[in-house]
């Protein structure tokens, strides 16, 4: 990341980086359409799906606008290679079994909570328009996440088992989510972004209360080399793009 | 799974003023789950404002080997129904 990035293009990334998080979580959630373990969940997770793919588009539209170089959000979505995509690290895991992709949901739920609350007061009015929208959705997501966590880690001996194996397996990417960089630093000190030092420490709590709900020990803290948003990405996304992108890659300009 | 799990009936209030009515069913492993699988299966297009959901097992129904007993009697006494009634024009809704 060139050091000297200017406050716009800072802005744009800015929301470059929650655009791509919640479309790439949205493309994610969707492979699980026709393969959840009941009808009622596969719904569930599809209603998840389109609430995130939903706020990428308002999200992608107005990085776009910011960026100012005729990139509409469709543009952005099909036609990015992935070093160019800025979302988190973790959005981009694999589904692995329904319990894998609740704690994967329950870790970005409860930072998004934490970030579209604080963005909420932003003095962007439209990046706050968009969070107070996000939020509504994000409370139900938390609360299907969180119910499915504490169903699974307080159950069987063999659910609590393999949800504290994901739990082991997806806490390393949690140290990307309030890790700060130049950009997180120059919106916060432009108002325009919550300072992430200060969400850690409640996302931190909120988690710990969730994690002895469901009986799951909290995995210890891990050095942080996951760098997703700065578009450095693990061998996953890559193969999400080629499906997410197939359609507009191979008949350019297509509509329907 | 879904198998294992107990069926709820669902009641969905479609706006205020207006009765709970019954719209379908869901599996769900308890109460509060049923209510989410009853949001994410039956209102996603706006279709209420609020839920009920009650389990299958606890609704008492009438036995249909009984429908004459319980239902025919009433069919010989249209008296029953107020249409002998002149209603004046100036009542638009009765």
């Amino acid at each position: 990341m060139n050091a000297a990035v200017a406050t716009g293009e800072a802005h744009g990334r800015y929301v470059l980086r929650l655009a791509d998080t919640a479309l790439v979580l949205g493309q994610r959630l969707g492979e699980w359409v026709g393969h959840a373990p009941a009808l009622e969940e596969d719904m569930a997770l599809a209603n998840l799906s389109l609430d995130l793919i939903g706020q990428a588009r308002l999200l992608l539209a107005y990085a776009g606008e910011l960026e100012g170089q005729g990139r509409d959000e469709d543009a952005l979505a099909f036609l990015r290679d992935a070093p160019e995509f800025m979302n988190l690290t973790l959005a981009e895991q694999p589904n692995g079994d329904f319990g894998h992709t609740i704690v994967r949901q329950w870790l970005i739920d409860s930072w998004q909570l934490e970030i579209y609350q604080g963005l909420a007061a932003s003095t962007d009015t439209r990046l706050a328009a968009i969070a107070a929208k996000a939020l509504k959705e994000t409370r139900y997501h938390y609360r299907f996440s969180r119910g499915w966590l504490v169903r699974l880690g307080d159950g069987t001996a063999e659910s609590q088992r393999r949800v504290q194996r994901s739990l082991d397996e997806l806490w390393r990417f949690t140290a990307e989510l309030f890790a700060p960089d130049e950009i997180d630093e120059r919106m916060s000190a432009a108002g325009i972004a919550p300072a992430l030092p200060q969400l850690a420490g409640q996302w931190s709590t909120h988690t710990d209360q969730d994690l002895a709900a469901a009986t799951l020990g909290r995995p210890p803290a891990q050095a942080y080399p996951w760098h997703g948003k700065r578009g450095v990405h693990t061998e996953y996304l890559g193969h999400l793009l080629s499906e997410l992108q197939h359609l507009q890659r191979t008949y350019p300009g297509a509509r329907w | 799974m879904s198998n294992d799990w107990p069926l709820f009936e669902v009641f969905i209030r479609s706006r205020s003023g207006l009765e709970h009515k019954h719209v379908g069913s869901v599996h769900a492993a308890d109460a509060p789950m049923a209510i989410e699988h009853a949001r994410d299966v039956y209102t996603r297009r706006q279709e209420g404002i609020s839920i009920w959901v009650v389990r299958s097992a606890d609704i008492v129904a009438s036995d249909p080997e009984e429908a004459d007993a319980l239902f025919e009697p009433a069919r010989d006494k249209v008296y029953r129904h107020p249409t002998f009634y002149e209603i004046p024009e100036e009542v638009k809704n009765l």
